[in-house]
């Protein structure tokens, strides 16, 4: 460090300090984010492959054979889980604006009631009834956007009293009773691809896995052929090719591993809704002017509003969006246990709430990616059923799991510590104003807002 | 005489950041009772190192030593450095809104006795505290209802409470009107006859130049040299020639004005404020911008110039009274931001952490931020194309970064307005309203923004430039109107207006009700 800083500018000092980081390792990083807090879903991806390694391992360990990467577990882990992931897509989304909803498991029950008693009572037919169910998302999604957007009343509280008008909804339609649902709906929560009598595997799920693997190729040269056009510095071909191999390899394994397990098992109906809806809400979040709203609004909702963005708009349809999309968790998930009973969902939104923070969203709002979001939703599915394949019990399992938050959010302020500010700092902080009814907290220098009507008073003097 | 020891010496303080030698072998002597000011453009090193000395960056992260009253001092905490007498009041004021005068006064310092808080005592103490600052107020009061000069007032007696011997003030007239400014200034100097030393990182020269007696120049981490005012020979001329490391010819470009016909009218406009509808913040304004022309908008902090800016910009602000725009013959109703964009109207705000940028955001994503739909089809956004746009403006406008990919929160407060600048113009706006656009930004970098305006103005824009500085407004506008309560007072061409014609426009009801 003895070049003449005297004879730079500072500014250039600065801004030329890391472009080591540009290229290779960064390229391989970037494939799993938004342009946002890459590194951390880089952790993030990495903790998931050492829980999924360890698990494998202790299980082969204890039990003489590796349980978690069984055919049969997989298939488990997906058809557990996949309700809390669909919700976690949703929660990311309101956790970027800065909200939350603690909505989530009542709503998908209340949904799930209806759903189950239009079938079983007034024998609607099953795909009419996951109609209704959605639409049933959506009015109460509007419900609850409505309080949030245009009241202002803050998502917090709004979606604590949705979580027991809901609760009691469902309860008061089902007389605290189980309502069973008819075979045909069980499908979207416990169906799997169909299956050709006496192949060796799934020729359905292959497939799928093929496609997969297909899509990385392509995206991986489209990247390249884009960062060619545009002269930005591509990583070295080999980082290419070893992303791509890796990655294909692991999707063509996983697919080898659903494809192959117990006759009339394959990869299950609900993992493919949850694909498809990753990949919708993937492209919803990054590339349309819809999603830049959401984290235009969630970083900065002044200056978003002053850039043309309707904030209000933004949060009412986020809500929304989230309850129906628990609508559709509540609606696998009772297709699955082939009843709606008064319990269904109890403490869904915690774990889809885990799920969003372990993967990477900031409690401040702002910053958060889907993709993140279900590794680590994963990550919990991955630990809960490790625990459970090694006989640990529900209360142990409970423990560690509230560790493994706590301690994934720490490291995420910790680093912020180093550098950027604290995000819990900012959530205490956190100014749920609009333009116009900002506090006299604001910095002093925006005039127009700056609150009491002592200090807006024409008292000022221009600095000259 | 001989001269007393000084009160504080900092020898060869080298501070060093990953990639960056922020502070290099700097000394700064300070003597017992001076008011001691630094100077330098942004990001030159004075905040670096206040916080070297105040303990922030705690000994061991520097080399070089620190001797503060004839004893070597090695401060690992802020803690620390204020036991020791040194005070530090930043830019941000550090004050709890909520709490009366005297809890933010005694916090952290509290007088009691077994854990228990005297309120008397510490009433009592903070009246005397009050009465030298010069404040006269019930110290039971919340800070939340107190002013920005009332609360650096406090900020002040609550160092003061401390016993300090060193007060360091860290832009502290940034914030404040004339009047509090002044008697700051005063308070200052009033410390120093009880002697207590001061240091005052300040961009205000004229300031500096008042009450100064000696002068530090910080240029990229080196100390350049230290003036004594006393000595003669120091003006801003001079002060600017150590900061930027040359003479400034100008401090704004030359141009040529194309001036064509009037294209922008504001008429009649009143508008409520939001809270307090017995206000009005505009009371019948009139205003009109032709294309070509950069028309300033003076007037006191406080008398409406960016309530007016804001809710002739799609309403953003306050409550419509009364009032119409005429746009190119047409008169059109901007009943959000939204329209007012697609009208081509764009505002640049005040302050653009707080207004003008999502912090979180990449350059490129911020750049295309205020009009995404014109890279978007069917409302998917084409990243490539974003890229480019980004990339054509880092290169024009010189945005200092490695690349468009890169977080704004990293950028210098230059280079940050500058990427308001260009997501505003990416927007095609034929008016532009640039509230305080060289706020808080160093003087290299005011000349760039400048020239941008000019551009922008020689491309056929109409410009309505918001400023406090009214050497700037002089410097580069060609017009201007000055607001005074709401009302815009004066209208006059730039070859007439002189800052004392102005100063009185900007404060006329004052005089009448003087007289």
């Amino acid at each position: 460090m003895t070049t003449p800083t005297g004879a730079t500018p500072t500014g250039a000092t600065t801004t030329g300090a890391t472009p080591e980081k540009r290229g290779g390792f960064a390229d391989l990083r970037k494939m799993f984010g938004n342009g946002q807090s890459t590194l951390r879903q880089f952790g993030i991806l990495g903790s998931l492959v050492v829980i999924i390694a360890l698990f494998q391992l202790l299980t082969w360990l204890i039990k003489g054979t590796g349980l978690t990467l069984s055919s049969t577990n997989l298939i488990n882990v997906v058809n557990q889980y996949s309700y809390i992931l669909i919700l976690a897509i949703g929660m990311v989304m309101v956790i970027i604006m800065g909200h939350i909803d603690l909505s989530v498991g009542s709503v998908a029950a209340f949904t799930g009631i209806i759903v189950a008693k239009a079938m079983s009572e007034w024998n609607l037919p099953w795909p009419l009834a996951i109609v209704l169910g959605l639409l049933v998302g959506a009015a109460v999604g509007a419900w609850q956007g409505f309080w949030v957007a245009y009241v202002g009343v803050p998502a917090f509280i709004v979606t604590l009293a949705g979580m027991l008008i809901f609760r009691g909804g469902n309860q008061w339609i089902g007389q605290s009773t189980t309502t069973p649902v008819p075979v045909e709906f069980t499908y979207i929560g416990a169906g799997y691809l169909p299956d050709v009598p006496g192949s060796l595997f799934n020729y359905a799920t292959m497939a799928l896995g093929v496609l997969g693997a297909a899509w990385i190729v392509y995206n991986e040269l489209h990247l390249r052929s884009v960062q060619k056009k545009m002269g930005s510095p591509q990583a070295p071909l080999w980082v290419s090719i070893v992303k791509v191999v890796l990655l294909a390899g692991v999707i063509l394994w996983a697919a080898w591993l659903f494809a192959t397990g117990r006759p009339g098992t394959s990869f299950p109906i609900s993992g493919i809704i949850l694909v498809l809806l990753v990949i919708l809400y993937s492209f919803i979040t990054r590339s349309t002017v819809f999603g830049r709203h959401i984290y235009a609004v969630g970083g900065n909702r002044l200056a978003a509003t002053l850039s043309g963005v309707k904030d209000r708009r933004v949060d009412f349809f986020v809500m929304m969006n989230m309850s129906v999309l628990a609508s559709l968790a509540g609606m696998i998930f009772v297709a699955r246990s082939t009843a709606s009973g008064p319990q269904d969902g109890n403490g869904w939104e915690l774990d889809a709430i885990a799920a969003v923070f372990i993967g990477g969203a900031a409690v401040s709002g702002g910053i958060g990616t889907v993709i993140g979001s279900i590794i680590g939703g994963l990550v919990m599915a991955f630990l809960n059923n490790g625990l459970q394949l090694l006989g640990v019990g529900a209360d142990w399992v409970q423990i560690i799991k509230g560790m493994v938050l706590l301690l994934a959010v720490g490291v995420d302020v910790w680093s912020k510590s180093q550098g950027r500010p604290s995000i819990l700092g900012l959530w205490s902080r956190r100014r749920r104003t609009r333009l116009e009814e900002q506090g006299p907290t604001e910095p002093p220098a925006v005039v127009p807002s700056s609150g009491t009507n002592e200090s807006s008073e024409p008292r000022d003097v221009a600095r000259l | 005489m001989s001269a007393p020891p000084p009160i504080l010496e900092m020898r060869s303080i080298t501070k060093e950041f990953p990639g960056v030698k922020a502070l290099s072998d700097v000394s700064l002597t300070v003597m017992p009772a001076e008011i001691h000011a630094i100077c330098g453009e942004n990001g030159a090193g004075k905040s670096t190192l206040m916080k070297v000395l105040s303990g922030v960056y705690p000994h061991g992260t520097y080399t070089g030593e620190i001797f503060f009253r004839g004893e070597e001092v090695q401060f690992r905490d802020i803690r620390q450095s204020e036991q020791a007498g040194i005070a530090i009041i930043h830019q941000e004021l550090a004050l709890i809104p909520e709490l009366s005068i005297t809890e933010n006064i005694f916090l952290g310092n509290e007088i009691a006795r077994g854990g228990r808080i005297d309120w008397s005592a510490a009433k009592r103490k903070a009246l005397d505290l009050l009465a030298r600052v010069g404040l006269a107020e019930d110290p039971d009061t919340q800070i939340k209802h107190l002013g920005v000069g009332k609360q650096q007032l406090v900020e002040i007696a609550k160092a003061l409470a401390k016993d300090v011997k060193l007060l360091i003030l860290d832009e502290p007239t940034a914030a404040l009107n004339e009047d509090d400014s002044q008697h700051l200034l005063d308070l200052i100097l009033g410390l120093k006859g009880r002697g207590i030393a001061s240091i005052m990182i300040s961009h205000k020269l004229n300031e500096i130049e008042q009450i100064a007696d000696a002068i530090t120049i910080i240029r990229d981490g080196h100390a350049i040299e230290t003036l004594d005012v006393h000595g003669g020979d120091v003006d801003e001329d001079r002060i600017i020639r150590g900061m930027v490391g040359r003479s400034l010819e100008s401090r704004y470009p030359d141009r040529t004005p194309h001036i064509g016909e009037v294209f922008f009218e504001v008429r009649d406009w009143t508008i409520q404020h939001p809270q307090v509808p017995e206000r009005l913040v505009a009371k019948g304004s009139n205003l009109e911008v032709r294309r070509g022309e950069i028309v300033g908008l003076a007037g006191l902090m406080g008398a409406g110039r960016t309530e007016l800016a804001m809710s002739i910009f799609g309403r953003s602000y306050g409550t419509y009274l009364a009032g119409t725009i005429v746009k190119d013959g047409k008169e059109i109703v901007l009943k959000d931001v939204e329209s007012a964009i697609d009208h081509g109207l764009a505002y640049v705000s005040e302050d653009r952490k707080v207004l003008g940028l999502n912090l979180l955001d990449t350059i490129k994503r911020s750049i295309v931020s205020a009009k995404l739909r014109k890279i978007a089809r069917l409302d998917v956004v084409d990243e490539f194309k974003e890229a480019q746009v980004a990339e054509s403006y880092r290169k024009q406008l010189r945005i200092k970064s490695p690349s468009v990919d890169m977080g704004v929160a990293k950028l210098s407060g230059g280079n940050q307005q500058k990427v308001v600048l260009a997501k505003w113009m990416f927007t095609d706006p034929d008016l532009l309203i640039l509230d305080e656009p060289t706020r808080g930004i160093d003087v290299g970098a005011k000349y760039e923004i400048y020239t941008i305006i000019q551009q922008l103005a020689a491309q056929g824009k109409g410009v309505i430039l918001i400023s406090s500085e009214l050497p700037e407004l002089l410097g580069i506008a060609d017009r201007i109107y000055t607001v005074f309560e709401g009302r815009i007072t004066d209208n006059l061409p730039v070859s007439e207006a002189t800052p004392e014609a102005l100063m009185r426009s900007m404060t006329s009801a004052k005089k009448k009700a003087n007289a």
